[in-house]
């Protein structure tokens, strides 16, 4: 099936490819044929009710939590989770995180053109080059997100994601793709780890020093860019330094650059700026790593860090002493990520029904999400790369230095209608009618190019790739029973908006209807 | 209790939009935002000096030896300004006086930045000033266009909602009749309480009330006879004059019409947007004519900032600042507005300094073609401009 496609050398995603088949406890089936007989008022009931940290959570606990730190779970994951009582879960979730991927990617996107070579290019090769860069960008993005259809640990996908959007660099200025991989891996071997070393991690990397202008920055021309963005989007937050703390820190990082042969990090101490600096009050000939522990020893940075994590994983307002209380972790612990998130997951806030649905879901959510708990068969994620574009997340290429901004941000009148569209397509992905016109399509198409490189071969490569997805709705909706549970409460955080449309008999057209219920936006 | 509050208690916010328009608070003037306004943006940060070409200073030539645009390349207006020729197909609307020209327009303590200055722009911020509603967005929280108005504002060309971000009811789509067909996936829904479910039913509810209108054939909707360019700029302008054709009642176009940052080679590229801009302005003017809109048309065009006046190594342009912006119209007086900035007085970043600031255009489309107060909207006095 993947031969035609030399470019992907993964294996076909099922997503998740791990299907550990568990049976609820009789409690849960007992709990599930009230739900089914009583319908609707029994199941607003057990959305309201919350089970003690203590015992087993149950299937909307677990749902949350699985949503939430990771991708949307699939009703086998929950069954399995709902057994467990919320800090074994979380602790389960925490044991089980990775720091590199499960999936191989093509050995194409570990080519570097040295910068020697690159000088001396003519125009038209530097425009063949661009063109091989684009591509390799839409493999890596379908790398990625191949890698977040499969991997067992989601909270590992989730905190490289949250990364991205926190120590920002794009495609859009950053063109090898190497270098974008190479950060890629970096954000995620350091995902759950330490803070400081990620700190460290992110900003000698190579991408990082093209996209804030760090390797043009030498002694007497220091350019101030990454150290305005160091302090203001990575660290301290805005209001917590000074302009002549960004002027002095940027001598400070004076001398670092890029070996221009093998896309690593380099220092050029000739270009380094050996002189006094002053920076938070502190004299000293600082280099660009003791800024970097200045700026960790500030209070404000395990704050500001704190409240990213609480709007990525609680709410979109920080309630400011639960920040207060994760902040503290994260210093007392050296600012390792694990204990912060540990703390996180089990506050109060973050299982208080008041905050259940009260996050948008992001398009990776929804895409990723909808993908894995409706246990597609996905053979090539290639079309969900545009389809993650059009919804206004661009996987490697966030619009600007401050990233996505998330939130309601990402729902508006057309992204709202792309986000449905994605979602009925994939209700009726398993129409009859569909697939026989999909069959017929396949005739007039031949196969694709052994290396594409052009639009067209990728969209002929996307439409093949449309054709070989499958998803299962009935054989879906059947699990649901034996396992206790049902499609209301696998697939929403809340109750259905549209109550009528929820309860249709017609199984499939309920799950299309939950997924098209405007409570399915969120999380 | 009045009773528009005790409805609001009992049906939760937002109710009031699904009840007749009588109950609706007291209506803004009627015909006001008849008067339709079309914004046109220029994505990237067009470059000014080779729009409207100050073709009579030496300086010009002198800064830009390779990609200043040569006299054969000109339209020249008057004895400081010409047109880049990409731009004659616009002659018959300046001959005619439907066409204005603004000079200089920028602000104060610009900012270089693609994000933040037009971030400035959308907002009507000051440099400094960090604002989450786009100023329209404002216009409409405070002057509330009719509720049997299909939405507020229509986007096209770009997801960005820019100037109506943040609230107002904004439609972003690329081909109506699309639209209408993908609205069925939209619901009309209330449900009470706040927070990101009422910002999803509030999208959900505003789609549905466009595609009532919006792209819905009736024996009444009128098809164009205009021809639009086949070009993407050409695309847009149609997706929006079909939309309007399928649903006058809407007060706000933002067109967007991307490619202006031009840092390499820039001559081709420039001259071809700009043939795609003029060529999308004619269209518009056709189209709007045949609806029996053009007399109540505004069209603007704006864009982040202009370009810096030295060319740079790679025959092109970096970022720069302030740039000539376009009005027309029927009921636009054309000409020319403001001067041409100095080439002899640049910035501290080699910039052109502004001459018209962009907030006095915001005013006069505020004060003079919709009649509301601007300054409270803008947060300060700012002069409108005579160009309607």
């Amino acid at each position: 099936m993947l031969s035609r496609t030399p470019l992907l050398r993964t294996p076909p995603f099922r997503t998740p490819p791990f299907r550990t088949r568990l049976f609820g406890t009789c409690l849960h089936r007992a709990t599930a044929g009230l739900l089914v007989g009583l319908g609707m008022l029994v199941f607003q009931v057990a959305y309201a009710a919350t089970s003690g940290p203590a015992g087993a959570m149950g299937p909307d606990d677990a749902r949350h939590l699985l949503t939430r730190s990771g991708f949307a779970p699939t009703p086998e994951q929950i069954a399995d989770y709902a057994k467990l009582s919320r800090s074994e879960a979380v602790d389960r979730i925490l044991a089980g995180t990775r720091s590199t991927p499960v999936t191989a990617w093509p050995d194409e996107l570990d080519d570097f053109v040295p910068y020697r070579i690159v000088r001396t290019m003519s125009e038209q090769q530097r425009r063949d080059a661009n063109r091989v860069n684009t591509v390799r960008g839409v493999e890596l993005r379908v790398w990625w997100l191949g890698e977040m259809l499969v991997t067992p640990s989601p909270l590992t996908e989730r905190m490289t994601l949250f990364w991205h959007n926190h120590f920002v660099s794009s495609q859009d200025k950053v063109r090898p793709a190497k270098l974008m991989l190479q950060q890629n891996l970096t954000l995620r071997e350091h995902a759950t780890g330490n803070f400081g070393k990620l700190l460290t991690a992110a900003s000698k990397d190579p991408a990082m020093l093209i996209y804030l202008d760090g390797r043009n920055s030498r002694k007497g021309q220091p350019n101030e860019n990454f150290a305005r963005e160091v302090m203001e989007l990575f660290t301290l937050g805005e209001g917590h330094y000074s302009e002549r703390d960004i002027k002095e820190a940027a001598r400070a990082f004076t001398g670092w650059d890029i070996d221009g042969e093998n896309a690593k990090f380099f220092f050029r101490a000739n270009q380094h700026d050996t002189g006094v600096k002053e920076i938070f009050g502190k004299r000293g000939n600082f280099n660009g790593d003791d800024v970097l522990r200045l700026l960790l020893e500030r209070r404000e940075t395990a704050e500001f860090i704190s409240t990213k994590l609480w709007r990525e994983f609680v709410s979109a307002q920080a309630d400011k002493s639960g920040v207060q209380q994760v902040a503290g972790v994260l210093r007392d612990s050296g600012y390792e990520i694990k204990p912060a998130l540990r703390t996180l997951f089990l506050s109060d806030a973050f299982w208080a029904q008041d905050n259940r649905g009260a996050l948008v879901k992001s398009p990776v959510d929804l895409v990723v999400g909808s993908l894995r708990s409706l246990e597609a068969d996905v053979p090539d994620p290639l079309p969900f790369v545009r389809t993650l574009r059009q919804m206004g997340q661009d996987l490697f290429a966030p619009p600007n230095v401050r990233g996505w901004p998330g939130g309601e941000w990402w729902i508006n009148s057309s992204s709202l209608l792309d986000r449905k569209q994605f979602l009925d397509r994939l209700a009726r992905a398993d129409d009859p009618k569909r697939m026989a016109a999909l069959r017929r399509v396949e005739g007039s198409m031949s196969a694709a190019n052994e290396v594409p490189m052009s639009r067209e071969d990728l969209r002929r490569r996307a439409a093949i790739a449309v054709r070989e997805m499958d998803v299962d709705l009935a054989g879906w909706s059947a699990e649901l029973k034996p396992l206790g549970l049902n499609a209301d409460r696998v697939l929403l955080p809340v109750a259905a908006v549209d109550n009528g449309m929820a309860m249709a008999d017609d199984n499939n057209a309920r799950v299309r209807a939950l997924l098209l219920d405007p409570a399915y936006q969120l999380k | 209790m009045q009773r528009r509050d005790f409805l609001s208690a009992a049906l939760g916010a937002g109710a009031l939009s699904l009840l007749s328009p009588t109950l609706a608070v007291a209506a803004p003037a009627a015909g006001r935002y008849q008067r339709l306004l079309i914004l046109v943006e220029l994505k990237g940060g067009n470059d000014g000096l080779n729009t409207v070409v100050p073709h009579a200073d030496p300086a010009y030539y002198a800064l830009r030896p390779e990609i200043g645009i040569k006299p054969e390349g000109l339209i020249v207006l008057d004895e400081k300004s010409a047109l880049h020729k990409s731009l004659e197909p616009l002659m018959p609307l300046w001959g005619g006086g439907e066409m204005a020209i603004m000079q200089g327009v920028g602000y104060p303590q610009p900012n270089l930045s693609h994000f933040r200055s037009i971030e400035i722009w959308d907002t009507a911020s000051k440099s400094d000033e960090y604002l989450q509603q786009g100023w329209l967005t404002r216009v409409f929280k405070q002057y509330p266009a009719p509720q049997d108005f299909s939405a507020d504002a229509l986007v096209v060309g770009s997801a960005d909602l820019g100037p109506v971000a943040g609230g107002a009811r904004a439609i972003a789509l690329q081909d109506p009749a699309a639209f209408n067909r993908n609205a069925r996936l939209a619901q009309a829904m209330q449900t009470p309480g706040g927070g990101a479910l009422a910002h999803v039913l509030k999208v959900e509810r505003d789609i549905a009330q466009a595609a009532r209108s919006i792209g819905n054939k009736t024996p009444t909707t009128r098809t164009l006879k205009t021809v639009f360019p086949d070009s993407g700029f050409g695309r847009t302008c149609k997706a929006a004059c079909e939309t309007l054709a399928s649903a006058p009642n809407i007060a706000v176009m933002r067109l967007t019409l991307g490619g202006f940052d031009t840092h390499q080679n820039q001559l081709g590229t420039h001259a071809n947007l700009l043939k795609q801009f003029a060529d999308g302005v004619v269209a518009l003017q056709a189209a709007l004519t045949e609806l029996g809109r053009w007399d109540d048309t505004l069209i603007l065009s704006y864009s982040e900032f202009g370009r810096r006046p030295k060319q740079n190594q790679s025959a092109g342009t970096d970022h720069g600042t302030v740039a000539p912006h376009f009005a027309f119209g029927g009921g636009v007086q054309g000409g020319m507005y403001g001067h041409t900035p100095s080439l002899a007085e640049l910035d501290d970043s080699g910039n052109l300094k502004h001459v018209i600031d962009f907030h006095s255009v915001y005013a006069t489309v505020m004060e003079r073609w919709w009649e509301l107060p601007s300054e409270p909207l803008l947060g300060a006095r700012f002069q409108p401009l005579a160009i309607v």
